[in-house]
């Protein structure tokens, strides 16, 4: 493709967000003194700071790159991120689990494990944890990097040095707190930077109508009825009617309960931010308020993608093609901004995609520096030392945890779309967790034991069913069939993963349970007071104006998502 | 409240609309063809400018609260 031009202003742009950025973690630096301050704020970020760090975290390059790829290859579809996966399972979250995760003082999500059950299921999760941040956190660094070198001829070595320094930098400085305020700022400007991309990229194609009416050219080009571009549920009767092939159980099920929830209610990543609150209403209150904006992020991340295939196929070769023979989609939103913003505003999308992957990054390296020196560090090689002893680990993890990174960034190359791995990634560990904390957190008899064996046998069934079967068109190797024999022909990656999950969560619920049966509780009712659902006392509200309460909050986010997936059916 | 967060998101975003706009202004039409001939340096700079002045006024009034009005300052914006 042909690269782009930055001008003297795009080029300012840019340094003044750095600048910024490395000065809010300078000033930052002076209330970093305890371990607690570095990991977790000190607990005293309010509830719209924390939402919104809640989301940012995750607005990684796998929210604006991957959506925006994933919308020019799916569509619409990919809406069920939002719609059917990621809003219910925040309202759970704030609903349900914040009173178990903030009321019982862990610092990390390995630490309620251990609460809960016992050593070895914290063990267990706090390593699948580090090493699934790493991966996400080089999968963001590789993405950055990647484009910069498409996009703007940088190069790629550099790109990658850049980005680990001024993200180490400002973690390094101020913790916890300064990741936070950072993706704050950053989630401000991919809202302000992408935002005039999305308006003029609608005007071009005569609103949404329009859009509908050349994406139907695109769905009958690639063999599909005319609406399957532009419409999230109408097509998910069988999976050979729609691009995605899935059909309407892998997707609620696969994708809307067990990934989503898995992902928004154990990921330490996210829930990091909420336990950071100043209180345990804050704490609730993050991921209904963060619910809010992520239920209209679709608009500002999907549909530049579908914008971009629609513009591909009926203006002829907008995205560059790949060695396999089909368009680059990663290349959906870069693409996008070069084609309609003038020198200027330019500069801004391009820092607010810079922003996003940052923020990605600063997000994973918090929360494995986090589990590494609580989880890790302190309960298995170093116990006892002083609190300064654990804040240098901190800085230490940080420094460590970017190094992993810039190694990790080079094992994604292989995908031509960075979130299909992604949620190869949390199928392998966030679904069969998932399990684990529904039957741990609602039935008391479930055992320490049947914990650590049910995580196990989930991630060895992940393993299995993904060593069995194969995408179409894949070759024998990372995306599956490794086990010598393919059994069955997934038609996309997506539907690979969906099930994957699937066989991964029910695998790890049911020997969790059987398991469970067949040990001896570990824990008394009493030492499971605030860990378990029926031996917690409720929280009442009551004492709350009635639109300021959770549940009142809840109850319209959810109704709003309904709204939203009749009216794109 | 350490550091009220709406001071900095307001000035980098004052900065970036005061940029955008002037250079709307002098820049020439013709490197407005991508963007369908709309001036959007110009617009959208001035859209930043008017959000950056009310972060800046936000924030501004909660720091003035002090320690009493930490609580208004930062939490109660929504």
């Amino acid at each position: 493709m042909q690269q782009i031009h930055l001008g003297a202003i795009d080029y300012a742009i840019l340094s003044i967000y750095f600048a910024f950025v490395l000065g809010i973690g300078w000033v930052l630096r002076r209330y970093v003194r305890s371990s607690e301050d570095f990991f977790l704020s000190g607990r005293s970020i309010p509830a719209w700071i924390a939402g919104l760090a809640f989301i940012s975290a995750n607005l990684g390059a796998q929210e604006v790159i991957g959506m925006g790829a994933s919308g020019a290859k799916y569509g619409m579809m990919t809406s069920h991120f939002y719609w059917l996966g990621a809003i219910p399972a925040m309202v759970f979250v704030g609903i349900f689990m914040m009173p178990f995760y903030y009321g019982s003082r862990a610092r990390s999500v390995p630490e309620y494990l251990k609460l809960r059950f016992d050593e070895k299921t914290r063990g267990f999760n706090a390593i699948s944890f580090a090493v699934m941040t790493v991966f996400s956190s080089g999968i963001s660094m590789y993405a950055l990097a990647k484009l910069l070198e498409l996009v703007l001829g940088w190069n790629f070595h550099t790109s990658v040095v850049l980005s680990a320094v001024v993200v180490l930098a400002y973690i390094f400085l101020g913790g916890l707190t300064s990741a936070i305020y950072n993706e704050v700022l950053q989630f401000f400007l991919i809202v302000m930077g992408f935002l005039p991309l999305v308006l003029l990229g609608l005007k071009d194609m005569g609103g949404w109508a329009g859009l509908t009416a050349k994406l139907e050219t695109v769905a009958t080009n690639a063999g599909y009825s005319a609406g399957a571009w532009s419409s999230s549920w109408r097509h998910l009767g069988s999976a050979g009617s729609n691009p995605m092939g899935v059909e309407w159980f892998g997707m609620v099920m696969g994708l809307g309960f067990v990934l989503s929830f898995g992902y928004w209610c154990t990921d330490f990543l996210v829930v990091q931010r909420a336990m950071a609150a100043e209180s345990m209403t804050a704490a609730r209150r993050t991921p209904l308020l963060a619910a809010i904006p992520k239920m209209l992020f679709p608009a500002l991340v999907i549909l530049p993608g579908m914008i971009a295939i629609a513009l591909h196929v009926t203006n002829g070769g907008l995205l560059p093609i790949g060695s396999d023979g089909t368009p680059n989609y990663n290349l959906a939103v870069p693409v996008m901004l070069a084609h309609y913003l003038p020198s200027g505003l330019l500069g801004l999308g391009l820092t607010a995609l810079m922003a996003s992957f940052m923020s990605g990054m600063a997000g994973n390296v918090t929360a494995f520096n986090a589990v590494w020196t609580y989880d890790i560090y302190q309960s298995h090689i170093r116990p006892g030392q002083s609190d300064g002893h654990y804040l240098r680990m901190g800085h230490a993890a940080t420094v460590f945890g970017i190094l992993l990174s810039v190694a990790a960034a080079y094992a994604t190359t292989r995908f031509n779309n960075i979130l299909d791995m992604l949620q190869l990634v949390f199928a392998f560990v966030n679904a069969p967790l998932f399990a684990t904390f529904l039957l741990g957190m609602f039935w008391r008899r479930t055992t320490g034991h049947g914990a650590f064996f049910g995580l196990l046998t989930g991630t060895a069934a992940a393993a299995i069913h993904h060593g069995l079967v194969l995408p179409q068109g894949a070759v024998v190797g990372l995306k599956g069939g490794f086990l010598g024999a393919v059994l069955h022909t997934y038609p996309s990656e997506m539907a690979q993963n969906f099930w994957t999950a699937i066989f991964a969560w029910s695998a790890c619920f049911f020997a969790t349970i059987a398991i469970s049966l067949l040990t001896r509780r570990n824990k008394s009712d009493d030492e499971l007071k605030g860990l378990v659902y029926a031996l917690t006392p409720r929280l009442t509200d009551r004492e709350m104006v009635w639109y300021k309460r959770p549940a009142t909050l809840a109850v319209a986010v959810l109704g709003l998502t309904l709204v939203l997936n009749v009216i794109f059916w | 409240m350490k550091l009220d967060l709406r001071l900095p998101i307001g000035l980098m975003f004052a900065i970036f609309g005061a940029m955008l706009t002037l250079y709307g202004l002098v820049s020439s039409d013709a490197i407005y063809a991508t963007s369908l001939g709309i001036n959007v340096n110009l617009w959208w700079g001035l859209v930043l400018l008017a959000f950056g002045v009310v972060m800046l006024v936000l924030g501004r009034r909660g720091t003035r609260g002090g320690e009493s009005g930490r609580g208004d300052g930062a939490g109660g914006t929504r």
